[in-house]
């Protein structure tokens, strides 16, 4: 397969970053949304030209898919230790290749309605078209270094974005705290790839995922403390993925990263950059699946478990749409997280690797929508707020519908996206897990009720009296909506078990109906419990909401988490670290300094008195000397 | 004349030119020509480095040796590697870009520019020496104008600081040259006669003993200019009272004068005593990494919070260096070539940030990205450098030290390792926090909308050291892979 032409892909929109960022001042607006928009559209019309070429034409030899690697040396380590840089394709790079550009291109048309009257427009897209830049490396990457560095690279573009209101408080302090909290798990992860490259010499995802290579067979047994190293290195790696991924306990950046632009969030911290980490652990996954028994698979599913039914909890109590959205992703990053940690490899076993990457490609389908949905009516209404929000079918059907359809897919309904995604998840689980299975069948009820919850608020109810009637927002903004919509409802039915899976090889994937009435059932539950509390005005929620007491006052809160950060930031690193460290520094390093310094000047003022500039004393001293050396001299003539 | 005298002779010659000038005019331009020739001079060199290194492969190329006092068998001995190439390239680079910063200095300009060019004649000939009491001699001369520049041109409590600065870094030369004394002396060991010249020395075994004596004093005599801890007090009161240009030179070129000595003289001379003391040292550099870092956290004046980012960023050379192999060197080297461009980049823009807002505290400033974009995007870039972000030189750098630090398997090592590559998120922390304060949020003081847009001049300074950030961060192979073969030969000396 000739690989040439898909190193434009990332190389387009890095061009258009350069473009619009060195002549930022000079470029018109209404120029720069065009020139991003049509940059990503290359892009996007060679990542399908890539995926018709891989998936169909020539990318399977003897019905296995092939890996194509494409590299030249970035930088010499050792003689064997390198980065490369290039691009790889297998089938879950080209899946993403899809997910990135179908839904970059979608959030950069509908920019041109957001960011309309913005005054950093430009600055806008050169910052989108950077982190297509990198989401495209990272996904490419053919070694774990590479992906280290364009992982680094969407965090900063990240974090520009959801600094992208500046001068606002709140906006710099998420920032901030997404880039920290992320750069704390890359440490995590950093120190994974130095021991996997320190024992196994390489860095190449293709060496270290063969099931008969060095890293797995031979290194594996090397222990450490009860561990083989390469575990240590996988659950080291796993780290920073959880941090992208927003998996408990790293996920408290990405409520509060809504502060960005909502066509960001829906970019990055829904559809793309957060699946990061889910993407990491697949790409790695035959390690993770044949080193030490699958051992670090198993924190994979109880991490992604808990944090699913974590997040889905907290989501049901949240008033700011998108943090509920945001609450929402972590939940469903969860699911493919445990999806891959209860997964096996050949055939069937891995079905739960299959359901993963698939519910990867339809959340960032409709979780999108969801966002530049929730985005539209919060250009209507002016708030986040649900309180300011209700009755809004009416003056905007669009943006009604296709949130509607959007959440019927998260919700598991038939016959939309989510469902199929889904109960290939809840399959996978029932086999290996049935505590997993259980969590993940009871956050289905609670997604389908919270995403109702919102739904039923913001849409029906009762109207919020607006200051302007809110109208339906332009066609640039209408567009996507509606593309996303009609690939929320289709991209259920691709049979993603033929294309994606674990060892590259195909197979049929059942509906399992049994389980799937299950899961159909605890949705449709959520569904008319949202309808009662919900749909029209009345108090049964907030006597609910007295009923549980303090547990809706800790869910609420989040559970507290962000305090706990707060305390351990805030009062144990600055308050008994960094400021000791600093009056240390003052008063006993600088001070001995110091005190040097002082101890000399204070000899020679006790010793310049000698100096006194009277002959008689220097006289007295000479003849002083005279004697003693005299004295000195007898002694050594005598003896 | 030789590629290699004319680093010495061309600044030589622009101060003699510079003593006949005549108004603020002439004074900058001749300046300005002197170090655009010294830069051009610097490139050139990089390329005659790579023709000559294809047809010669000694450690060292463009040597020549001239008798300078017999008695002692001093020479005036030259010569360069990969590594002196590119430091000297830096420290052209820097030199250019602080005489365009300094473009508007009112106070007795003629001098300031005299002793900034005798100060980099300092660092020319001690990056290019191979003999030890030449490359000393140089040394002081690079030190002994820092007193002057400070003293005479500097801000705040400057002569105190002053002082400060100029004691600490003699009292190490004190030290150093008890050192090289040691070494000295102990170069006729195998029976020859008794020389300074560096690569004759590292022929010569030196005692045991006298290693383990002499290794330390050399060792610490460099690293306090390499801001050693707790050595290291001297640079934030000193790069906070001196003038920008004199921060920039300092810290962004003087500083690395510490991390070369300790490989080419301390190190590369001295193996056995380098295996012997190496592990307190490893502790000090590591506490120095962590405790800068630290320390930058709760600094409020940018001077003071760019002063210990580098005690910690130069405590990561130093730790590098002690790690002993070759990723490692040139993970050193890199260190100190991408730490001089972004310090020097950070004393120039907190210099023009002062100039217009006549405060560097942190918390007095706000929202300066929208007054004055320009500075304010490349301090972002610079400090996303510093962090060690991939695309910018600091990642190549910071990599090759972990990975080369990775290769040792002793639980010491990893500990001490580990240690410091936590040390990226503390750096974060640091940097986004002045990010967030001075250049996000509302703009503070009404006063800030009338500041003055960026000149020309500032503009040409601050892109000299930008280009080299960026372009050591996207493409470092050429100069990595020149790095690491000149380090090769070092290495393989002390191993």
């Amino acid at each position: 397969m000739n690989l040439t032409y898909t190193i434009l892909i990332p190389l387009i929109p890095l061009a258009v970053f350069l473009l619009l960022g060195i002549f930022n001042q000079k470029i018109k607006p209404s120029v720069s949304g065009y020139v991003g928009v049509f940059g990503l559209s290359i892009s996007t019309i060679l990542s399908l030209y890539t995926a018709y070429q891989y998936f169909f034409v020539s990318g399977k030899v003897n019905g296995v898919y092939q890996t194509f690697v494409e590299k030249t040396v970035w930088m010499n380590f050792t003689e064997t230790l390198r980065i490369d840089m290039g691009v790889l394709l297998d089938p879950i790079a080209v899946m993403m290749l899809i997910v990135v550009s179908v839904v970059s291109l979608m959030v950069h048309i509908y920019s041109r309605g957001y960011m309309k009257e913005d005054e950093g427009y430009t600055k806008f897209f050169a910052f989108l078209s950077l982190f297509s830049f990198s989401m495209y490396g990272l996904v490419l990457a053919t070694n774990l270094f590479q992906i280290y560095i364009f992982w680094e690279l969407v965090g900063v573009s990240s974090y520009l974005l959801i600094g992208y209101y500046y001068t606002k408080d709140s906006a710099v302090a998420a920032a901030k705290k997404a880039f920290i909290v992320t750069r704390f798990a890359d440490l995590g992860f950093l120190i994974g790839i130095l021991i996997i490259g320190y024992y196994t010499g390489t860095y190449d995802f293709e060496t270290l995922n063969n099931p008969e290579g060095n890293a797995i067979l031979h290194w594996a047994s090397n222990s450490f403390m009860g561990l083989s190293v390469i575990t240590w290195a996988l659950i080291l790696i796993f780290v920073g993925g959880a941090g992208k991924s927003a998996m408990f306990p790293l996920h408290i950046w990405l409520p509060d990263a809504m502060e960005g632009p909502t066509p960001v969030s829906a970019l990055i911290h829904a559809a793309t950059m957060v699946v990061a980490g889910v993407y990491l652990v697949a790409r790695m996954f035959p390690m993770y699946y044949f080193v030490e028994d699958s051992f670090t698979l198993h924190i994979v599913a109880y991490v992604g478990a808990f944090s699913s039914l974590f997040a889905a909890v907290i989501a049901i109590t949240q008033t700011d749409i998108k943090r509920v959205l945001a609450y929402s992703t972590m939940s469903q990053l969860g699911y493919m997280m445990f999806a891959l940690g209860v997964s096996g490899y050949e055939g069937h076993e891995g079905v739960g690797y299959m359901a993963s990457m698939f519910h990867l490609f339809t959340h960032a389908m409709f979780k999108a929508l969801l966002f530049l949905g929730a985005g539209s009516v919060i250009h209507a209404v002016h708030s986040n707020y649900l309180e300011d929000m209700g009755g809004l079918r009416k003056y905007m059907p669009i943006t009604h519908i296709t949130f509607l359809i959007a959440t019927l897919a998260i919700a598991g309904v038939p016959p939309f996206a989510g469902f199929w995604s889904k109960d290939e998840i809840l399959v996978a689980a029932f086999e290996q897990n049935t505590l997993i299975y259980v969590i993940g069948v009871f956050v289905a009820g609670l997604t389908a009720f919270y995403m109702f919850r919102i739904y039923f608020g913001i849409f029906w109810g009762k109207e919020t009296a607006y200051e302007h009637t809110p109208h339906e927002s332009p066609q640039s903004m209408t567009f996507p909506l509606i593309v996303l919509a009609l690939l929320s409802i289709v991209g259920g039915f691709i049979p993603f078990s033929e294309f994606v899976t674990a060892n590259k090889v195909g197979f049929e994937a059942h509906l399992n109906y049994p389980l799937a009435a299950i899961a159909i059932g605890v949705a449709l539950i959520g569904i008319i419990l949202a309808w009662v509390f919900y749909k029209k005005e009345n108090d049964l929620a907030d006597r609910f909401a007295k009923g549980f007491g303090v547990l809706y006052k800790w869910t609420a809160n989040k559970f507290y988490v962000d305090e706990l950060y707060l305390f351990i930031t805030k009062k144990i690193l600055f308050k008994r670290v960094a400021t000791p460290i600093a009056k240390f520094e003052k008063k006993y390093v600088d001070g001995t300094m110091r005190g040097i310094g002082s101890k000399t000047v204070l000899t020679s003022e006790k010793i310049k008195g000698m100096q006194s500039g009277r002959v008689q004393d220097y006289a007295f001293a000479f003849i002083m000397g005279v004697v003693i050396i005299a004295l000195i001299f007898i002694y050594i003539w005598t003896n | 004349m030789d590629i290699l005298s004319l680093f010495l002779t061309v600044p030589i010659i622009t101060v003699l030119v510079l003593f006949f000038t005549k108004g603020l005019q002439q004074i900058r331009l001749v300046s300005m020509m002197g170090s655009i020739i010294q830069l051009g001079m610097a490139i050139h060199l990089i390329f005659a480095y790579f023709n000559e290194r294809a047809v010669n492969d000694s450690i060292m190329v463009f040597t020549k040796d001239i008798i300078w006092f017999k008695h002692l068998n001093i020479h005036y001995a030259i010569g360069v590697d990969g590594i002196s190439v590119a430091l000297l390239l830096l420290t052209a680079i820097v030199v250019l870009a602080g005489v365009f910063i300094s473009w508007k200095i009112k106070d007795l300009p003629k001098e300031f520019f005299i002793s900034l060019l005798v100060l980099s004649i300092g660092v020319y000939g001690f990056f290019i020496s191979l003999d030890l009491f030449t490359m000393f001699v140089f040394f002081e001369i690079a030190v002994i104008p820092m007193y002057l520049l400070i003293g005479i041109w500097g801000s705040g409590p400057k002569e105190y600081s002053a002082m400060k600065l100029t004691l600490m870094l003699m009292g190490a030369s004190a030290v150093l040259l008890v050192g090289i004394l040691g070494i000295y002396f102990n170069s006729n060991a195998d029976g020859g006669a008794l020389t300074f010249n560096i690569l004759e020395i590292a022929q010569v075994n030196i005692p045991v003993e006298a290693q383990k004596l002499f290794f330390p004093l050399t060792f610490i005599g460099f690293a306090v200019i390499g801001a050693l801890f707790p050595f290291h007090t001297w640079s934030p009161d000193g790069h906070a009272s001196a003038p920008t240009a004199v921060s920039m030179l300092h810290a962004g070129v003087l500083m690395k004068l510490g991390g070369y000595g300790v490989f080419r003289v301390a190190m590369y001379l001295l193996p056995e005593g380098t295996m012997h003391w190496s592990w307190i040292f490893i502790i000090l550099s590591v506490i120095g990494v962590i405790y800068g870092a630290f320390a930058a956290i709760k600094q409020t004046d940018l001077k003071y919070i760019n002063a210990y980012s580098s005690v910690s960023h130069l405590g990561l050379v130093l730790f590098a260096l002690l790690m002993l192999n070759k990723t490692s060197w040139n993970g050193a080297i890199l260190q100190s070539l991408s730490h001089g461009f972004m310090t020097a980049l950070f004393f120039a823009l907190i210099g023009m940030i002062y100039e217009r807002t006549l405060t560097r505290n942190v918390t007095k400033l706000g929202g300066l990205l929208k007054v004055i974009p320009f500075i304010s995007v490349v301090y972002v870039i610079g400090g996303l450098a510093s962090l060690g972000l991939p695309g910018l030189s600091g990642f190549v750098a910071e990599m090759n030290i972990f990975v080369g630090a990775f290769q040792h398997e002793d639980m010491f090592y990893r500990v001490a390792t580990i240690i410091s590559v936590s040390a990226i998120v503390v750096t974060a922390v640091y940097i986004l926090r002045v990010v967030g304060i001075m250049l996000m949020g509302p703009v503070k003081n009404n006063e800030f909308l009338s500041l003055s847009r960026v000149t020309w001049y500032e503009k040409t300074g601050i892109l000299l050291l930008l280009i080299p950030i960026v372009g050591i961060g996207v493409a470092p192979l050429w100069l990595s892979d020149m790095i690491l073969k000149s380090v090769q030969p070092f290495i393989e000396g002390v191993l």
